[in-house]
């Protein structure tokens, strides 16, 4: 799309976009650069020099078990945080969405965790299972239950994927119900005097018209726990223990800040950029079809 | 036509199962904010030894103060206005590069315009966290590490907005520009008068969303705040645990959680509807 009517010269343009030029291009294309030039050399060990080995860095990542373990957990904590944000969510957006009075009430109530950040939900969550003083903790062990996400790395998991999920849930309930009150109430009402019960109902009609939405929380939600959980799992569990919670950008950052290696981080830095490419690619694609749903 | 549901309507019993549910959805959502609100209400001594009271106690003017002006490393009082301040530079700082630009892409043609719209667009979505040591030594080098500028620009250098305003730029009808054109208007004009105006909603609804985001950073300022003085609230809060085997004082913290997600949660349920557009909106 093109406007036909448009205003003559070009330093005026030429203005207009310097200061997105100027701060795009230092804080974004140079450091991508950087880091795609960084992921060919290894600092020899004083780091005094570095050498050029090429694409020896990647080279090593993809042999290296723990990076291919970081996948995995990866994989694993991805998916289980977008089950299960999306599953509550679509749960409570469809009890609300039964109600004639009130829903936007409880939408009001559901909608705010949103508004709390990651690494503070992270805080919280690590409070009620904390080994010595949290809550739910005792009370587990009250039913018998030693619970030690410190040493589990099952139990680590568990929490930071329940903690991840939490204010997620907000975001996905406010999608949820927004698509299914944008279900015709009509074909819904001639399914039901054909005699179709709740859950014929939901999964001839409601499930398909709502794929659209459910799609492209899919790829949000991928996206979210690939890089915005950063806090969460940095305020509980640090990557532990035994890594078993090391996601990829919690590795980028542990072996490039903490460390201190280089060459392997910027390596990450890139394969990262890569994936999200890859969603990204996806999300547009999708979003053009929807466009034309 | 109170009932436009009709048999879809669930009545009696099924419809407080359907309350049910939702309500402990809703409490589910609560408790671990409840649970932090009352920790930041009670002793040390009351928190050490679970377990923990389930309703608030009467400390509450102790613990928020004793946060707010000295806290652990740094007083809270300090971190919110640090993360205030980062905040506000994200959101009017990426709102306004934004809207100028838009504005030369849409507006007008110029030589390499289609270059640089693919160029700002190539940075939609790639976040900070996978740039994050090239972005550092950026900062270093430019000396802005314990610095709100340093805290600020490299989150401002992303396309989303952009994009958002470039959408809604399209959609103005041509008839004002010609009108503002035969009346004499400069572009600047056009702009100041006309679009900006046009454009309110959007930009509320943006700084609502623009604003959270900034004020929920933690990776990038735990980078590049060294200085606890200089720290944000939300990155600031695991810095008071103490390092090693030592006892986290937990009234101080939980009420400086609750203090972290006081204002993000009061602008998004105070503006409610603007937050829902600017959501929708942002992920169009």
């Amino acid at each position: 799309m093109e406007k036909r009517v448009i205003f003559k010269g070009w330093m005026l343009p030429a203005l207009l976009l310097l200061p997105q030029i100027v701060i795009t291009a230092i804080f974004f294309f140079y450091p991508a650069g950087q880091a795609i030039w960084q992921s060919m050399f290894v600092p020899d060990p004083f780091g005094l020099k570095t050498q050029f080995v090429g694409l020896g860095n990647f080279e090593y990542l993809l042999g290296d078990p723990y990076y291919r373990a970081s996948f995995v957990t990866t994989a694993i904590f991805s998916g289980l945080v977008t089950v299960v944000s999306m599953g509550v969510a679509l749960y409570l957006a469809i009890l609300a969405d039964r109600l004639i009075k009130g829903s936007g009430t409880y939408r009001t109530l559901l909608i705010w965790p949103y508004a709390v950040a990651p690494a503070v939900a992270g805080v919280l969550w690590m409070f009620m299972f904390n080994t010595r003083v949290g809550v739910v903790a005792w009370y587990l062990g009250l039913l018998g239950y030693d619970w030690n996400h410190v040493l589990d790395e099952a139990e680590a998991m568990g929490l930071v994927v329940v903690a991840s999920s939490w204010g997620r849930i907000s975001y996905n309930f406010l999608f949820f119900l927004a698509g299914l009150q944008a279900i015709p109430r009509s074909v819904i009402e001639a399914a039901a005097i054909d005699g179709a019960k709740f859950w014929t109902r939901f999964r001839t009609i409601v499930w398909p018209l709502l794929s659209p939405t459910t799609f492209f929380l899919l790829v949000v939600n991928v996206v979210y726990a690939f890089f915005e959980t950063f806090g969460v799992i940095h305020t509980i569990t640090a990557g532990g223990p035994q890594q078993a919670t090391t996601i990829l950008v919690y590795k980028v950052y542990s072996d490039g800040f903490v460390g201190q290696d280089l060459g392997s981080s910027a390596a990450q830095s890139v394969i990262l950029l890569l994936l999200v490419g890859i969603l990204t690619v996806i999300q547009f694609k999708f979003i053009e079809r929807r466009v034309h749903y | 036509m109170s009932d436009q549901r009709g048999m879809v309507q669930r009545r009696g019993l099924g419809h407080w199962f359907t309350h049910l549910g939702l309500i402990i959805g809703v409490l589910f959502i609560f408790f671990p904010i409840w649970l932090a609100f009352v920790a930041s209400t009670v002793t040390q001594p009351e928190i050490v030894r679970p377990p923990m009271p389930l309703l608030p106690g009467g400390h509450f003017i102790e613990n928020y103060s004793k946060a707010l002006f000295s806290g652990v490393n740094a007083p809270v009082a300090t971190m919110m206005l640090n993360s205030l301040i980062m905040a506000l530079g994200i959101t009017i700082g990426k709102i306004v590069i934004s809207l100028t630009s838009a504005f030369a892409i849409v507006y007008f043609r110029f030589p390499g315009r289609t270059v640089f719209f693919w160029l700002i667009f190539l940075t939609l979505m790639l976040p900070v966290e996978v740039r994050i040591v090239p972005t550092y030594e950026v900062i270093a080098n430019f000396g802005m590490l314990n610095s709100y500028s340093g805290l600020i620009f490299p989150l401002i250098a992303s396309a989303t907005a952009t994009f958002l305003f470039r959408q809604f730029f399209l959609t103005v009808p041509d008839e004002l520009t010609e009108a503002a054109r035969v009346d004499g208007a400069s572009p600047m004009q056009f702009f100041w008068h006309i679009l900006l105006p046009m454009s309110r909603t959007n930009i509320a609804a943006l700084f609502v969303i623009l604003f959270i985001y900034g004020w929920n950073q933690y990776l990038w300022p735990l980078l590049i705040t060294t200085d606890p003085s200089m720290n944000t609230i939300v990155m600031g809060i695991k810095q008071m645990f103490p390092s090693g085997d030592d006892l986290a004082d937990w009234p101080v913290i939980m009420a400086t959680s609750i203090l972290a997600m006081v204002p993000p949660v009061i602008v998004v349920i105070s503006m409610q509807k603007l937050f829902i557009r600017g959501l929708v909106d942002s992920e169009k």
